[in-house]
């Protein structure tokens, strides 16, 4: 068994409401002292109302060798932004 | 102990010096812990206690009603008007007694400020409203690390059942009740010590079974010397010429 304890994805939720944000990561042996860790490293000066922390190895991520064929073909296709409509005044901002 | 004491100032002094020496020892931990992420929980748990001592120490300086400020309660007195009990001006050790000294006192910590939400002296029901929360949390980190070493490594449980063995005939001191603690108590302002010591004891024999970790047998626990200023160890002037040099060096210095 590895002596260094696993590593911890953080996600944060600033405000309800908001979806939960990754913060940045840390150490723990298990979720529940992950849990603690993340509150007494990452919600000091009152930044979150609920945290959410994953086992590192247990996220899936894309390949950066892979971004051509992921991510070009989208660049290429404006008419899926919801940019042609005239929005009234009366909505305000959006 | 000064018999014409006023026994709310007495028992005020023993919260709030509690708090600031383990504050005090805790913090030394600072940049020194085992990992990062403990490192910043028992600042932040200093840091707690340092809060906690400046709402009880700025109470106690109005009810003596001599001007003096929680700042200098803190920093301009001597060993012998110091209230706290042994337990917490003992030294560091290694991490598991830190941690097993904290996990001791939090338990009393918090069900004494849970009592005290009910306080007849609203601004004592006042803070202890806000410190209840905090040393819940103590309790939960504190508790969670005491079950994790126990039930951990032959070395980790070696070292946290010397910890139990050092500190259990000193965790004693905090249940003894005397006049002060009498007089608080028939006030219906804080609770008699001793009326808190069977949820201690249960709460804290559960934990110290799941950590795998044996009670000392030993009858055996120190009198109450700490809390009324007979006698502190050692260990107690040297945290003071620490915490109190600037003070001392550069009288009235701010910043």
């Amino acid at each position: 068994m590895s002596k260094e304890w696993p590593l911890w994805e953080i996600f944060i939720r600033g405000q309800h409401g908001l979806s939960h944000r990754h913060v940045g990561s840390l150490h723990a042996p298990d979720a529940e002292t992950a849990i603690k860790n993340a509150r007494d490293v990452y919600t000091r000066r009152n930044e979150g109302v609920s945290i959410w922390v994953v086992e590192a190895a247990h996220i899936t991520a894309t390949a950066p060798g892979d971004k051509g064929p992921i991510f070009e073909p989208s660049e290429s296709k404006i008419y899926r932004h919801p940019t042609f409509y005239d929005i009234p005044d009366e909505v305000g901002h959006m | 102990m000064t018999q014409k004491s006023d026994p709310k100032f007495e028992a005020l002094l023993r919260l709030g010096d509690n708090a600031l020496i383990l504050g005090h020892r805790v913090s030394e931990w600072c940049g020194h812990a085992p990992v990062l992420e403990e490192d910043i929980a028992l600042a932040n748990t200093a840091l707690d206690l340092l809060g906690q001592t400046s709402l009880w120490l700025e109470y106690a300086g109005e009810v003596e009603g001599k001007g003096r400020s929680a700042d200098d309660i803190a920093f301009l007195r001597d060993a012998w008007d110091f209230r706290n009990v042994l337990l917490v001006e003992l030294p560091n050790g290694d991490f598991g007694q830190t941690i097993m000294r904290q996990y001791l006192f939090d338990v009393f910590n918090r069900l004494n400020l849970e009592a005290m939400k009910t306080s007849t002296d609203t601004r004592i029901a006042e803070i202890a409203e806000k410190a209840a929360k905090e040393a819940a949390y103590h309790v939960e980190r504190s508790e969670g690390t005491v079950i994790g070493l126990g039930d951990g490594t032959e070395e980790s449980h070696r070292r946290i059942q010397d910890a139990l063995n050092i500190l259990w005939p000193y965790a004693q001191e905090l249940f003894i009740t005397d006049e002060v603690d009498e007089e608080m108590a028939k006030a219906g302002v804080i609770p008699d010590p001793k009326s808190l010591q069977d949820a201690w004891n249960a709460e804290v024999r559960g934990a110290l079974a799941e950590a795998t970790l044996e009670v000392p047998e030993a009858h055996f626990g120190h009198r109450g010397s700490g809390k009324d200023g007979r006698m502190h160890t050692e260990h107690l002037g040297h945290i003071l010429t620490q915490m109190q040099w600037l003070q001392r060096a550069y009288p009235g210095q701010e910043w």
